[in-house]
């Protein structure tokens, strides 16, 4: 069952400030069952993060520019944050999605987090050996995608914007946005 | 609103759901799938519940072909088939389902074309008791909503 999945429309909050705002984690999440897909958008969308679902590692790829074509253009202001993937999927499984995106420059510092209804400790060892963020037994709890957002959010830093408010006053011209980043994320 | 109906169908739906877990149709994750359905995605529960049965059906039709010449059955193909059932029955809650499927999966590693069977039989049964079960669940849902009621959020524990 072929099913072209295109990235979903972002559900769009009630504040207007918050549009297409930065603040929110976009989490790209790969599953070939379609119950388990229909479950983690949920689950991220409930969790306030921005979701990109697909079917397949293949499709995976190609939304990220890493396709058997590797097009650099256009994908530099993709921003994932997070990638979640089932670890059994027909074709290409999750691990060996893992690998092709450690080996990417473009987005081998995106965590990635692999979801598994098996239990089997030398597959969890292999995928966190392998770089894995973290392993997930399905079905996956809220509290696991809220605890993973929340440490992300520590990382990225997303919240930079209340502190560089703060900093405009002294700094406004001096320094250009990437660098306001840079040091915001301490 | 009149609230005595509300109440009987609040009543209803209750003990009907409760019913469903003492009976194990459904474990702890179907009331995890129902926390996250709200106002907005009033149908949220119904949607992946749908999207099971589907699922069911048409994997118990592959696996019904992979097991139906005795003397060429692809085991490995039938075990993916209850592999992929037993993990979306996990996602929705559906115990009893995913219960016949860990046997399944048994008679699957051992070649036992006659248990797998028997198992592929139980799980059309247990799949279409259950869609019928929460159908039921949904209308009794819906009879709330018309009334002007909320539908109660029931604690299992």
């Amino acid at each position: 069952m072929a099913e072209v999945l295109l990235p979903r429309k972002m559900e769009i909050p009630n504040d207007p400030s918050k549009f297409g705002s930065p603040d929110l984690l976009h989490v790209l999440a790969v599953d070939d069952s379609h119950v388990d897909r229909k479950f983690i958008e949920r689950l991220l969308r409930v969790s306030s993060c921005k979701v990109t679902v697909v079917d397949s590692a293949t499709r995976a790829l190609q939304y990220l520019g890493l396709g058997v074509e590797e097009k650099s253009v256009g994908f530099e202001d993709l921003k994932v944050n997070l990638i979640m993937t089932d670890y059994s999927m027909p074709g290409m499984t999750g691990y060996e999605l893992l690998k092709k995106i450690k080996e990417s420059s473009a987005f081998r510092q995106v965590p990635v987090v692999i979801m598994s209804s098996e239990n089997i400790l030398p597959r969890i060892d292999r995928c966190l050996e392998e770089g894995a963020e973290d392993f997930l037994l399905k079905p996956v709890k809220l509290s696991d995608v809220e605890r993973l957002r929340d440490s992300l959010m520590k990382v990225e830093d997303l919240s930079f914007t209340k502190s560089t408010q703060k900093r405009e006053l002294e700094t406004e011209n001096a320094y250009p946005v990437h660098s306001q980043l840079k040091r915001a994320k301490i | 609103m009149n609230t005595t109906v509300v109440a009987q169908l609040q009543r209803q739906f209750q003990d009907y759901i409760v019913s469903l877990y003492q009976q194990g149709f459904l474990d702890n994750q179907f009331s995890e799938l129902r926390k996250l359905q709200d106002e907005g995605t009033p149908d949220f529960v119904a949607e992946v519940v749908s999207l099971f049965f589907d699922d069911c059906s048409k994997l118990i039709n592959t696996m019904s072909a992979s097991l139906e010449r005795p003397d060429n059955v692809d085991f490995k193909q039938v075990d993916s088939g209850v592999h992929q059932l037993k993990g979306s029955s996990s996602s929705v809650g559906a115990q009893r389902v995913k219960n016949v499927c860990i046997s399944f999966k048994e008679c699957c590693h051992v070649q036992n074309r006659e248990g797998c069977l028997r198992c592929l039989q139980q799980v059309d049964y247990e799949y279409k008791m259950l869609k019928t079960k929460l159908q039921d669940l949904f209308n009794l849902e819906q009879q709330i909503l018309q009334a002007g009621g909320t539908i109660p959020q029931v604690d299992i524990n």
